[in-house]
């Protein structure tokens, strides 16, 4: 494998990151700071590529297609939070993944029913379609480079929201200690509904931005969630950096994985055995960098709870 | 003991209705499968019961212990072997080794933690079980017949089978209410509440836990091996990670901290799923409010549900 | 699209046909009841309704009636779950006392269904799944399909390989049974260079991986077989990323299911299939401009097979005049195949699986803006599967 290859699979892993980022963002900030498992991001990620689609159809652009979906995945969000979260945030843990679970089943089935099964089209803005040319033969579209952008744009403004703004200050204090920060007077109601509707947007911005590249079906939600929490619990729960880092380090290790993995088996295996087995071997990688990180540093690379 | 025996009142209830329900309007073949499908899972749901309820232990992959145990049917069928006095030790073997192996890992971290780490495991066997191409690979592998014993193929015939799963269950729920009750159990649940304090009487929560995993394991390899004999046919997507959620979302809704509410909960999912089906296609836009509502209102699960009413009934 | 309006459309034409005045109870005895399996939920649902559709087109075509017998349907949702299949069809066996087994899009899900249907002298029509595990030795009397034996479609794009000249072609499937089998297929009659072969992962969305790969490889070729999903996302990025001068030859990636996500990314893409919409034969015609008109969306070959798996029943239970019980007339009624298939040439080799004629076929553009395959030339003529010689059925 030549180094430019490698190159370029590193940036492939990179980008796959920085989407992941976007949605564990959500996810991470929500379990830190109302120690909420929240099962139906996913959906609500799925949710942000449908309304994504469907307002694109409508208005004819991507653009107005992105403009118009997030509020309405916020809303949607916050709907979700007053007629079902609200509920389960003094509830056990078990007890929030058995209701999500049932928001997960409704949500899919809900999308199955309105859009129908076939997977849809959602066109790449006129802005961001040709590459730039990495290798000889290969383009990089300019969109995923937009991803990448976007990704790190957020992730920058979400450092700066959570470090520099009172509000992120709560918030912080909220995912170390939420019951002192309500004993000190704070509307932790509000905080929470803030907190719940940026995760919602976040994920739903993450559906939007993968619509033109991934295929847009019920159910894409599942795969990401899972991932989302693998990167959470790498991370440390309630630390966007930690999620940032986590996310950045699943990309890398699965495409990385994937591309290098039947390469390393041929070392040991005729060719066809070695091919199927390093493609068996890279889609555990993730799980098992996962495990060795845990036993190493339980509480996940930056943990933001004390006690 | 009127409280205990108001306790016991609706397991006893649903265990003799299932004993009727052949004779209860489920006497066809597919009614007969589709029991005996909700009693495996249910088998399966309380081992996981007794690990959840009973130490804390929150695992997302034990539908790979269901799939150890069926996988060991299908290797040993491969061979020709039947034999339910050789598959079934092979079986509770390997799937109780499964746990202790994987528990041996997974037991030192806690919570959240513990989850994905089991998760993480699950999905290993999954994978391992799909790239398994002499066994069928994802495509599946079909029996040539089911177990036998003592070289009578009993189990073909299905009321027998209906009862063999029923008294598995009956036996896996005596097993682990009687080691939950016992000195064992009482450690496990106290380390369940805080492994501080059992550390400081000088008991280390460490191999109890372990122990207890690998039981919930054989439990669980026990129902795989009538999995693999109810449906005659074997596949990977035993072991998905959906499986073991499933397996975890009866347990949550029956009610944590109690092993009949886990066979309430498993009946419930396999039954309302059934009904539900027949009605429309859509039918998930029934059940998931259900579940919502199940969460919102029944605190203890279903399990708890006789109490709330009664309790009810007593200040109304 | 909610399936309580089509079983009352369903309900209605039966009800029309049954206005004589014929009960219910008599009804199940003059009528013929169908077991349809198909996947309605989870990625995959959008093949099983295409199946589906195909199937009551057929039905409606005829009038709501098989073989001159009123029709009732019994919907199988298998969720891709073969544990549920096992129930549900036994479930329609023995609670619906369903006359034939029809359908199945996915070769794992008939692989558990095909003994409990068939213990109980059923017969189970697949309009899809093919695979080679009942094509050879295990071949069974109660069994048939409309559809083609897997590995044959593969062993098509590998002779059309073979055929354009080229010597170096990069293999990418998915990590699971048939992904293998397509490899084995293609190898199986392509003679060249096979410069790279890639398993990834069945939930894979992004390729980005392995299209670096491709490139950096520079093959003749690529073959690929990528269903549902996982061909839309990497059609999509085959072309963004610019490799779309790299011959794309397909199975089951590029079809009437996934063109309308893939659309412009698709245009002249290969791929190899019995039957694609421009047939010019007269049934084709009357099939495809029917099902546009009701479904507004180009049919697949999962609705054309289903289509003819409808076809073949009825000229079966015609030919046994209504009379179902006798599974030995049936059967030679069934293997007569005395129908008019909407891809011309069709008849049953020994193992009950089609001997038929296979396309190389190119995704097109549509003068109205739809997106469909079309045929390039016949690759194969009266094509046999490999497997039929070790069928030991009379």
């Amino acid at each position: 494998m030549s180094t430019q290859l490698l190159l370029v699979q590193a940036l492939n892993g990179l980008q796959f990151g920085v989407l992941l980022f976007l949605v564990a963002a959500g996810l991470t900030l929500v379990f830190g700071v109302m120690d909420f498992i929240n099962l139906a991001h996913g959906v609500q990620y799925m949710l942000g590529a449908y309304l994504g689609a469907s307002f694109a159809a409508w208005t004819g652009g991507f653009w107005a297609g992105l403009v118009l979906a997030l509020p309405v995945a916020l809303a949607c969000g916050l709907v979700l939070e007053v007629l079902v979260f609200r509920h389960l945030y003094d509830r056990d843990h078990l007890s929030q993944v058995l209701a999500t679970f049932g928001v997960i089943l409704f949500l899919n089935q809900a999308v199955r029913a309105i859009w129908g099964t076939a997977p849809l089209q959602v066109p790449m803005p006129e802005l961001l379609t040709g590459g730039i040319t990495l290798m000889p033969g290969l383009q990089y579209p300019v969109y995923r480079l937009a991803i990448l952008g976007a990704g790190l744009a957020t992730a920058g403004l979400l450092w700066l929201l959570v470090e520099r703004t009172r509000v992120g200050a709560l918030v912080r204090a909220g995912a170390t200690n939420a019951p002192m920060v309500a004993a000190l007077g704070v509307d932790i109601r509000r905080l929470f509904m803030l907190v719940f509707g940026f995760g919602a947007m976040l994920a739903g911005f993450a559906g939007v931005m993968a619509a033109p590249i991934l295929s847009v079906e019920p159910g894409m939600g599942d795969t990401v969630l899972i991932l989302a929490f693998v990167v959470i619990v790498i991370g440390g729960i309630g630390s966007v950096r930690g999620a940032f880092l986590a996310a950045l380090l699943v990309g890398l290790i699965e495409t990385l994985g994937r591309s290098l993995m039947p390469d390393l088996m041929r070392l040991f295996l005729a060719p066809s055995p070695a091919r199927q087995a390093g493609a068996a071997i890279a889609s555990m990688l993730v799980y098992i960098a996962m495990a060795a990180i845990l036993a190493v540093r339980p509480q996940g690379l930056f943990p933001v709870r004390t006690g | 003991m009127r409280t205990r025996i108001r306790e016991s009142a609706l397991p006893l209830l649903v265990l003799a209705l299932l004993a009727a329900a052949p004779f209860l309007g489920f006497g066809e073949g597919w009614a007969m499968t589709l029991l005996a499908r909700a009693m495996i899972l249910a088998m399966a749901a309380v081992s996981l019961s007794f690990i959840l309820g009973g130490a804390g232990l929150i695992s997302l992959g034990h539908a790979a212990m269901l799939g150890f145990g069926a996988y060991a049917v299908v290797i040993l069928d491969d061979a020709g072997i039947t034999e339910a006095a050789v598959v079934v030790p092979v079986a509770v073997a390997a799937a109780a080794g499964f746990a202790l192996l994987t528990g041996a890992v997974a037991i030192r971290t806690s919570g959240v933690h513990f989850i994905m780490i089991t998760l993480a495991f699950g999905q290993m066997a999954f994978f391992t079980a799909a790239s398994l191409a002499g066994y069928g690979g994802d495509d599946g592998y079909t029996l040539y017949s089911r177990t036998s014993l003592d070289g009578t193929r009993w189990l073909e015939d299905r009321l027998v089978f209906h009862y063999a799963c029923l008294g598995l269950l009956v036996l896996s729920l005596l097993l682990c209410r009687m080691l939950l009750a016992s000195r064992f159990g009482r450690v496990l649940r106290a380390a369940k509440e805080s492994s501080l304090r059992v550390r400081a009487v000088g008991f280390d929560p460490y191999p109890y836990r372990l122990v207890a995993y690998g039981i919930a394991g054989g439990i669980a390899g026990l129902a795989g091996v009538m999995l693999a004999n109810a449906t005659e046919f074997v596949a990977p997507s035993y072991i998905a990670w959906q499986r073991s959620g499933d397996l975890l979302f009866m347990v949550i809704l029956g009610g944590v901290g109690s092993l009949h509410g886990a066979v309430l909960g498993a009946l419930a999912f396999v039954l309302v799923e059934e009904w539900l089906g027949h009605i429309t296609e859509h039918w998930r836009l029934i059940f998931g409010p259900l579940l919502i509502l199940a969460v919102l209102f029944l605190r203890g699960g279903l399990a708890g549900l006789p109490a709330q009413l009664l309790g009810a009934r007593n200040r109304g | 699209m909610m399936t309580i309006g089509r079983r009352g459309v369903l309900g209605g034409v039966a009800a029309g046909v049954l206005a004589m005045p014929a009960i219910r109870a008599r009804a199940q005895q003059q009528g013929v009841k169908i077991g349809l399996v198909a996947v309605q939920t989870g990625p995959q649902a959008a093949l099983g309704t295409q199946l589906r559709d195909g199937f009551l087109l057929g039905v409606k075509h005829l009038d709501g009636k098989l073989g001159g017998l009123a029709v009732q349907v019994v919907d199988i949702d298998d969720e891709l779950r073969p544990e549920v299949a096992v129930t549900k069809t036994r479930a329609a066996l023995e609670r619906d006392k369903v006359d034939f087994v029809v359908g199945v899009v996915f070769s794992n899900i008939l692989q558990a269904i095909m003994r409990p249907v068939t213990e109980t002298n059923t017969f189970l029509i697949s309009t899809n799944a093919g695979p080679s595990t009942f094509a050879g030795r295990g071949c069974n009397p109660f069994f048939f399909t409309t559809s083609y034996n897997n590995d044959q479609v593969h062993s098509v794009m590998g002779q059309a390989a073979q055929d354009e000249g080229y010597k170096r072609v990069f293999i990418m499937v998915p990590n699971y049974q048939a992904g293998r089998d397509a490899v084995h297929g293609f190898k199986s009659r392509f003679k060249g260079e096979v410069v790279d072969e890639v398993y990834v992962p069945l939930n894979q969305l992004d390729f980005s991986a392995e299209l670096a790969r491709i490139a950096a490889a520079k093959p003749d070729a690529l073959f690929t077989f990528m269903p549902g999903g996982l061909g839309v996302n990497l059609v999509r990025q085959y072309r963004q990323a610019g490799l779309a001068n790299i011959p794309f030859l397909s199975t089951f990636t590029v079809d009437e299911a996934t063109l309308p996500a893939q659309q412009d990314a698709a245009l002249g893409f290969f791929s190899a299939a019995p039957w694609a919409p421009n047939m010019d034969n007269e049934q084709n015609r009357r099939f495809v401009r029917d099902f546009e008109a009701a479904h507004n969306y180009v049919p697949g070959s999962y609705a054309a097979q289903a289509y003819d798996g409808a076809m073949l029943l009825d000229s079966a239970i015609r030919r046994v005049k209504g009379n179902l019980a006798d599974k030995q007339a049936l059967r030679a009624a069934l293997e007569a195949a005395d129908f008019r298939s909407v891809r011309g040439n069709f008849k049953f080799g020994t193992n009950h699986y089609p001997v038929q004629d296979f396309w190389l076929c190119k995704v097109a553009k549509r003068p109205d803006g739809k997106f469909q395959t079309e045929t390039v030339r016949k690759v194969l003529e009266n094509n046999v599967d490999p497997f039929a010689a070790e069928c030991r059925m009379r």
